[in-house]
C-alpha cells in the first residue's frame, strides 16, 4: 500500500475520492441550508442535531476537516509536481485549443474556494466552536436561524459569498465529472454520469447563492 | 506566401536555447510543414548557417518521429494528423508561426527541435509485452476466439504511434495516454491477461520514475493525439492499476 | 559451376527445410551465453531476429538510426500479411502460396527459399496473435482475411490500414521483453558506417552515435544486416526519409555480393508529385483498385484543358474517357499486377494524356462504385425509387466505411474531395527486390555476415506480390535466421569475446573517420539534397519504369560524373562531433551515388523484361501479347550477383543459375 500512495495514479484516485466525499458533504450542507428559505424551525432543528450529535461532531466533523485539508494539500503537491514536469515553459502555449478553462485552472478556482472556506470558518465555524467548546455557552436550539440571518446582512459579504460559489461551480464543473474517470469509471453509463455531475455543479452552487440572496433580502 | 518563423534553437542538451526569428518566402499551400522547414534549411545552408534540426522519418504520419509544437499545439492546429501531414494551406500569408520542441522534463532537448523520447521506450521495456517465446511453437492463431468489440478496442489502443503529442499537449506533461494505450491493448486481449497485474504496476511505476506529470483529466491529450486514442484507455488503466494494487 | 553456392539442401521441395533444420549444428544453451550477435536495423526482420536470438540465449546488440526501434519503416506497410492458413477454406496451401510468389516474381526467385517462406507463413500468424497483435476479426471472434492482387485466394491477414505498424510493435514488444531481461542492448540513434572483418569473417561494425558524433567499435561473432531497401536512390519514393543503403553497401564494399540491384517495384497508386519542393511520396493502398476505375481523357485537348484548369474531370462524359487498363487488359482490368499498371500509366502520361499540372497523373475514379454500392444499399435498406442524391449519399457511406482513412489522407494532402472528384494517382518507387546476395542460410558471401528482410534479395524475384514483404521480414527474423545462424556460430563456441583493439578495427575506424573528414571537407558549393535530387532525376528518367540501352549507358556516365562532383563540391555544415543530420545524409547519398551506377549496370546487363524490370528492347513483337514485356529464360534465368571491384562500373558479375524443378515457366498474361 505504501507503493500505492506514492504512485501518480494513487494520488489521482485519492484526489478524486476526497473530492467526491466533499461533493457529498456539499449536498448535505445545501439541503440543510435550503430549509432556511422556507422554515426557520426545520433549519433550527437540523442545525441543532448536526451541532450537538456526538457522531457528527466527533467522528464526521474531523473526517470532513481531514478531507478538506487532504484535498487542498494534495492539490498543491500535484500542482507543484506537475509544474516541475515541464521545467522549460513553452514560448507559446495554446491550452484553450484542447482543454477547457476550468480543467486547466483547478488550482485557481480551488484557491478561491479555499479562501472562501477561510472566511466561512471565520464566520460560522470558529464562533460555533468558541460558543460550544470554549465558552461552554448554554445550548439554545433556536439560535441557529437568527445567527444565519445575521451573517447575510452585509451586501458585500453576500456578494463575496455568491462570487465564491461561482468559483466552486467552475471547480466542480471539471472536478466532479473528472473524478469518475480517475477512479476508472468509464463505460456506457459515463455520458449520463457526466451529465449529472455537470448539472450538479451548476445547480448546487446556484442553490447556495439563491439561499444567500433570499436571506439577504429578508432583512 | 511569406511567413515569420519563431524557432527554438539550442546547440545541444547542455546549452541554453532561445527563440530565433526567421523570415521565409515562396511557401506554397501544397507544401507540408516539414517541406517548408526543408526550404528554410536549404536557405540556411546556402547562407552558411547551421540548419534547424528536427526529428522526422516516414513523412506519412505513422512512424511517430516528427514532434513539433506549432503555435502552442503539438502537430499544429489541424486535428488527427502529425506534423508531417500538416500542410501550409492551413496558414495565411504574413502569419507568424511559433515552432518549439515537445516540452517535458522527461523529454530533454537533444538539439533545436529534437527531443529524447527514450522515456517512452523504457516504459515499454518495463512491461509492454506478452511473455511468449518467439519460437512459433504456440497454439493456432484461431484457437482462442476474441470478441470482436474487444479486438477492435485493442486495435484502437494499439494505433498509438508513440509520438509524445499527449505529453506535449498536457499542461502537466503527463504520459498517461501513452502508457494506458499499451496497457489497454493487452488488457483487452485474452493473451494479455496472465501478466496484466504485473504489467500495469511495472509500466506505471516506470512512467512515474521518468518524471512525467500527473493526469488531471483535462483531455488535451485525446484532442491532440494524431491517432485519436481515447481517454477511456486512461480510465481502464486506472481500474487495472487499482485492482492490481489491491491484490497486492 | 559458379563460385556462388546457394547451399540448397537436397531432397524434395517440401522436405528441404525440415531436413535442413534436423541436420544443422546447434549451440548448447551454456555456450550461447558466450556468443555475441549484432543486428543492424530493427524493422520486422531485424526486430524479430534480435528478439529470437536473444531469447535463444545469445547476447544481442541492436542498432537503428531512429530514436526507437519501433519507428523502422516496416511501420508504414498498410495492406496486410499473407499466410497460407486456409482459414477461408478456399483451397489455399503452402504450395499455392509458393506458386503464386514465384509466378508473381516472374520466375526470378529461388524455389527452395520461397517454399520455406510459404511453409513458415502460418506460424507467423500464430506467433503474432500470441504476442497480442490485434488483427482484424470477424463477429465470431476468428481472424478475418482479405484478398490482394495477383492471387485467387483470400489469405491476407490485416489490422485495418496499418498492419505493418501492428506487426512491428509486436516484434518491438518481443524485443522489449529481451531488453528487460538484459539480453538485448539497444543502440538507438546509431548508424552503422562499416563492417569489420577479421580473418575473412564478419566480426563487428563501426557505428556513429548520431547524438554525440562519436565513432564506436562493436564486436560480435556474427553480424545480421536487416537494413531494408534502397528505394531512396530515386530521391522520391514511398520510403522513409532516412531509409538508406549504407549498411548493405558497406558490406558490399567489404566483399558481400549485391544481387539484382535493378529489380525495383514501382507502385501504381501513389499521390502524384505536386512540385519541386516535394520530399517524399505517399502510397494509397492497392486495395483501392478493387473499386476505383483508372482513366485519362480520350482526347489530348481535354487533357490539356484539364491541366490548364479550364476543364473539370467530372465534366467529361463516359465516352470521352479512356479506361485504358480495362481497354488493354480486359481479363484483369484495373486489377493487373503492380508493374503492369504502373507502366500503363506512364505510357498514357508520356503520350500527353496526364491530368495534373505536371502532366504526370491519371484518375482513379470511384463515381461508378459509389453508384453501384448506393443502389445496392438502397435495395437492401428497402428504399423504393431512391433519388440520385440518395443513392450517391448511400454509396459514399459504403465507400467511406471501406476506405475512409485513405480518402481523408488524400484530402489532407491534395486538398480535393475524392468523393466528389476523381483521385489523381501516379506510380512511385516503393520496394526493392534486389539486395545482398544470400544463400539458403541467409548468409552473404562474407562469412558471418547475414542479411534478412528487404535487405536481401532472395524471395521476391523480379516483382513482389502485395502483402508479402511483411511475411518475408518476419519469416527471416523469427523462424529462419535463428536456426541457420546457429550452424555457423557452433564453430565459435571456443572463440571467446572478440576484442576491438585489433588492427582490423583500427583500420576500419580510420577508414570511417577519413571518409567523414572528406565529406566535411567539400568545397561547399551545393547541399546534399541538391545531389540527391539530381541523382533521383537520372534514376527516374533512365532507370525507372522503362529502361533502354542508351539511357542506361548515359545513366552510368552521368552518375559517375555526379559522384565526382559530389565529393569535390558537397557542402556539409556543422561539425562531425555533434548531432549533424546533414552529415548523416551526405554519407547515405554518397553510397547511393555508387549503388545507382551499379543499378544501371545491372539493368543494362539484363536485356530482358521481367517483373519490375522493363527493357524497351525486349517486348513481344506480335500476337495477343504484342507490346507487352518479354522475358528471356534462355539467357537470363539467373541471379546477377555483383562483386565489388573499386568503381561500380568495374563490378564483376557472378551468376547463380535458377533451377525450376517444381514449377513450369510460363508467360504472365493479363489480357
Amino acid at each position: 500500500m505504501g507503493g500505492l500512495i506514492r504512485s501518480s495514479i494513487a494520488r489521482k484516485v485519492a484526489m478524486a475520492l476526497s473530492g467526491l466525499f466533499l461533493v457529498f458533504f456539499l449536498l448535505q450542507h445545501f439541503t440543510i441550508n435550503f430549509t432556511s428559505v422556507f422554515s426557520a424551525d426545520i433549519f433550527n432543528e437540523l442545525s441543532h442535531f448536526m451541532g450537538t450529535n456526538p457522531l457528527v461532531q466527533f467522528v464526521l466533523q474531523p473526517i470532513l476537516i481531514f478531507g478538506v485539508i487532504f484535498h487542498f494539500i494534495m492539490g498543491f503537491v500535484l500542482e507543484l509536481k506537475n509544474k516541475n514536469a515541464r521545467a522549460v515553459k513553452y514560448a507559446k502555449y495554446n491550452g484553450a485549443a484542447n482543454a477547457s478553462w476550468m480543467s486547466r485552472n483547478m488550482i485557481y478556482s480551488g484557491l478561491v474556494v479555499l479562501a472562501f472556506l477561510g472566511l466561512h470558518f471565520y464566520d460560522f465555524w470558529v464562533p460555533e466552536m468558541v460558543y460550544k467548546y470554549v465558552e461552554f455557552a448554554p445550548e439554545d436550539p433556536t439560535r441557529y436561524y437568527t445567527e444565519l440571518l445575521h451573517r447575510f446582512e452585509s451586501p458585500v459579504r453576500t456578494g463575496l459569498y455568491a462570487l465564491s460559489f461561482v468559483f466552486l461551480a467552475l471547480h466542480l464543473w471539471h472536478g466532479f465529472a473528472s473524478s469518475f474517470q480517475s477512479v476508472g469509471f468509464n463505460n456506457k453509463y459515463s455520458t449520463g454520469a457526466t451529465k449529472f455531475a455537470k448539472a450538479f455543479s451548476i445547480v448546487i452552487p446556484v442553490g447556495f447563492i439563491i439561499v444567500a440572496i433570499v436571506l439577504h433580502f429578508k432583512h | 506566401m511569406n511567413l515569420t518563423l519563431k524557432i527554438w534553437r539550442q546547440k545541444d542538451a547542455k546549452s541554453k536555447g532561445k527563440m530565433v526569428d526567421y523570415q521565409i518566402s515562396g511557401i506554397e499551400g501544397d507544401m507540408s510543414f516539414l517541406e517548408m522547414l526543408d526550404v528554410l534549411n536549404e536557405d540556411l545552408i546556402a547562407k552558411g548557417e547551421e540548419p534547424v534540426v528536427f526529428d522526422h522519418d516516414c513523412r506519412e504520419g505513422i512512424c511517430g518521429s516528427c514532434s513539433l509544437q506549432i503555435n502552442g499545439e503539438p502537430h499544429g492546429p489541424d486535428r488527427l494528423i502529425t506534423t508531417c501531414q500538416l500542410h501550409m494551406r492551413m496558414f495565411n500569408d504574413g502569419d507568424t508561426i511559433y515552432i518549439e520542441p515537445f516540452r517535458a522534463k522527461a523529454f530533454p532537448v537533444i538539439k533545436d527541435l529534437m527531443v529524447d523520447r527514450s522515456a517512452f521506450d523504457r516504459i515499454q521495456h518495463a512491461g509492454g509485452y506478452i511473455s511468449v517465446n518467439t519460437s512459433g511453437n504456440t497454439i493456432d492463431a484461431n484457437a482462442i476466439p476474441v470478441n470482436k468489440e474487444n479486438a477492435d478496442d485493442a486495435f484502437a489502443a494499439a494505433t498509438c504511434i508513440g509520438c509524445g503529442a499527449c505529453v506535449a499537449a498536457c499542461k502537466n506533461a503527463s504520459a498517461m495516454l501513452f502508457t494506458s494505450a499499451k496497457v489497454s491493448q493487452f488488457a483487452l486481449l485474452p493473451q494479455g491477461q496472465v501478466e496484466a497485474s504485473e504489467r500495469v504496476l511495472a509500466m506505471v511505476n516506470q512512467m512515474d520514475e521518468e518524471g512525467f506529470g500527473n493526469c488531471t483529466n483535462t483531455g488535451a491529450c485525446e484532442i491532440e493525439c494524431p491517432k485519436g486514442i481515447s481517454l477511456e484507455n486512461i480510465a481502464r488503466m486506472n481500474r487495472e492499476y487499482l485492482s492490481a494494487s489491491l491484490k497486492g | 559451376m559458379s563460385i556462388l553456392d546457394s547451399k540448397i539442401p537436397d531432397g524434395p521441395l517440401a522436405d528441404k527445410w525440415t531436413k535442413h533444420k534436423n541436420t544443422i549444428n546447434l549451440v548448447n544453451p551454456a555456450n550461447k551465453r558466450n556468443i555475441d550477435v549484432i543486428v543492424v536495423g530493427t524493422g520486422l526482420a531485424g526486430g524479430s531476429a534480435a528478439a529470437t536470438l536473444a531469447e535463444l540465449g545469445y547476447n544481442v546488440k541492436t542498432f537503428c538510426y531512429q530514436d526507437s526501434p519501433r519507428r523502422a519503416h516496416s511501420i508504414a506497410a498498410q495492406g496486410g500479411i499473407n499466410a497460407a492458413k486456409n482459414y477461408q477454406g478456399d483451397g489455399d496451401s503452402d504450395y499455392r502460396l509458393f506458386y503464386d510468389t514465384v509466378k508473381g516474381g516472374d520466375y526470378r526467385s529461388r524455389e527452395a527459399n520461397v517454399y520455406r517462406l510459404a511453409e513458415v507463413s502460418g506460424n507467423i500468424i500464430d506467433q503474432c496473435v500470441a504476442q497480442g497483435v490485434p488483427f482484424a476479426r470477424e463477429y465470431g471472434g476468428l481472424l478475418d482475411n482479405r484478398s490482394f492482387g495477383g492471387v485467387l485466394v483470400s489469405r491476407t491477414f490485416y489490422a485495418k490500414g496499418q498492419t505493418g505498424q501492428q506487426l512491428l510493435l509486436g516484434a518491438y514488444s518481443a524485443m522489449n521483453r529481451q531488453i528487460n531481461r538484459g539480453k538485448i542492448q539497444a543502440f538507438n540513434r546509431h548508424e552503422m558506417l562499416d563492417l569489420v572483418k577479421i580473418d575473412g569473417k564478419a566480426r563487428g561494425i563501426i557505428a556513429r552515435n548520431l547524438v554525440t558524433g562519436e565513432i564506436e567499435r562493436h564486436s560480435a561473432h556474427a553480424v545480421v544486416l536487416a537494413t531494408g531497401g534502397y528505394g531512396n536512390v530515386f530521391f522520391l519514393s514511398t520510403n522513409a526519409m532516412g531509409s538508406n543503403v549504407m549498411a548493405a553497401w558497406r558490406a558490399h564494399r567489404r566483399g558481400a555480393y549485391f544481387a539484382n540491384p535493378c529489380y525495383t517495384q514501382i507502385h501504381p497508386t501513389c499521390i502524384p508529385v505536386s512540385g519541386d519542393h516535394q520530399s517524399k511520396l505517399t502510397l494509397m493502398s492497392e486495395s483501392l483498385r478493387n473499386d476505383g476505375r483508372i482513366w485519362v481523357p480520350k482526347r489530348k485537348e481535354d487533357a490539356e484543358a484539364i491541366r490548364a484548369g479550364k476543364l473539370k474531370p467530372t465534366q467529361l462524359s463516359e465516352d470521352e474517357r479512356d479506361y485504358y487498363l480495362e481497354r488493354r487488359y480486359p481479363a484483369f482490368g484495373n486489377l493487373v499486377p503492380r508493374d503492369v499498371a504502373s507502366r500503363a500509366a506512364k505510357e498514357r502520361c508520356d503520350a500527353g494524356f496526364g491530368v495534373n499540372k505536371t502532366g504526370e497523373a491519371v484518375y482513379l475514379d470511384f463515381a461508378s462504385a459509389i453508384q453501384r454500392y448506393g443502389k445496392e444499399k438502397a435495395l437492401t435498406s428497402g428504399i423504393e425509387n431512391p433519388s440520385k442524391e440518395e443513392i450517391t449519399k448511400l454509396g459514399e457511406e459504403v465507400i467511406e466505411n471501406k476506405y475512409g482513412n485513405l480518402f481523408q489522407m488524400y484530402e489532407k494532402i491534395v486538398d480535393e474531395n475524392p468523393y466528389k472528384t476523381p483521385m489523381m494517382i501516379y506510380p512511385a518507387v516503393h520496394y526493392t527486390m534486389g539486395g545482398l546476395w544470400v544463400d539458403y542460410n541467409l548468409q552473404t558471401t562474407v562469412p558471418g555476415c547475414y542479411a534478412a528482410g528487404e535487405a536481401n534479395f532472395s524471395d521476391h524475384g523480379a516483382n513482389r506480390l502485395g502483402a508479402s514483404a511483411l511475411m518475408q521480414g518476419l519469416a527471416d527474423g523469427y523462424f529462419v535466421l535463428p536456426y541457420t545462424i546457429g550452424d555457423y556460430l557452433s564453430h565459435d563456441i571456443r572463440t571467446g569475446k572478440i576484442p576491438t583493439d585489433t588492427p582490423e578495427f583500427d583500420q576500419a575506424e580510420k577508414d570511417v573517420k577519413d571518409r567523414i573528414q572528406k565529406l566535411m571537407g567539400g568545397s561547399g558549393e551545393h547541399s546534399v539534397d541538391y545531389y540527391h535530387k539530381k541523382l533521383g532525376k537520372i534514376m527516374w528518367n533512365k532507370c525507372g519504369m522503362s529502361r533502354n540501352e542508351q539511357g542506361l549507358k548515359e545513366a552510368i556516365d552521368e552518375i559517375a560524373a555526379l559522384r565526382e562532383d559530389f565529393w569535390k563540391n558537397v557542402k556539409v555544415p556543422g561539425t562531425a562531433d555533434s548531432m549533424n543530420p546533414e552529415l548523416e545524409k551526405a554519407g547515405r547519398v554518397a553510397d547511393f551515388l555508387e549503388l545507382g551506377e551499379l543499378f544501371a549496370k545491372d539493368a543494362l546487363d539484363r536485356n530482358e523484361s521481367c517483373g519490375g524490370h522493363f527493357r524497351e528492347e525486349s517486348v513481344e513483337q506480335d500476337g495477343e501479347q504484342k507490346g507487352e514485356a518479354l522475358r528471356d529464360d534462355v539467357n537470363y534465368k539467373y541471379v546477377a550477383a555483383w562483386e565489388y571491384k573499386g568503381e561500380p562500373k568495374d563490378a564483376a558479375l557472378h551468376k547463380e543459375e535458377l533451377n525450376f524443378e517444381n514449377i513450369e515457366l510460363k508467360t504472365r498474361s493479363y489480357k
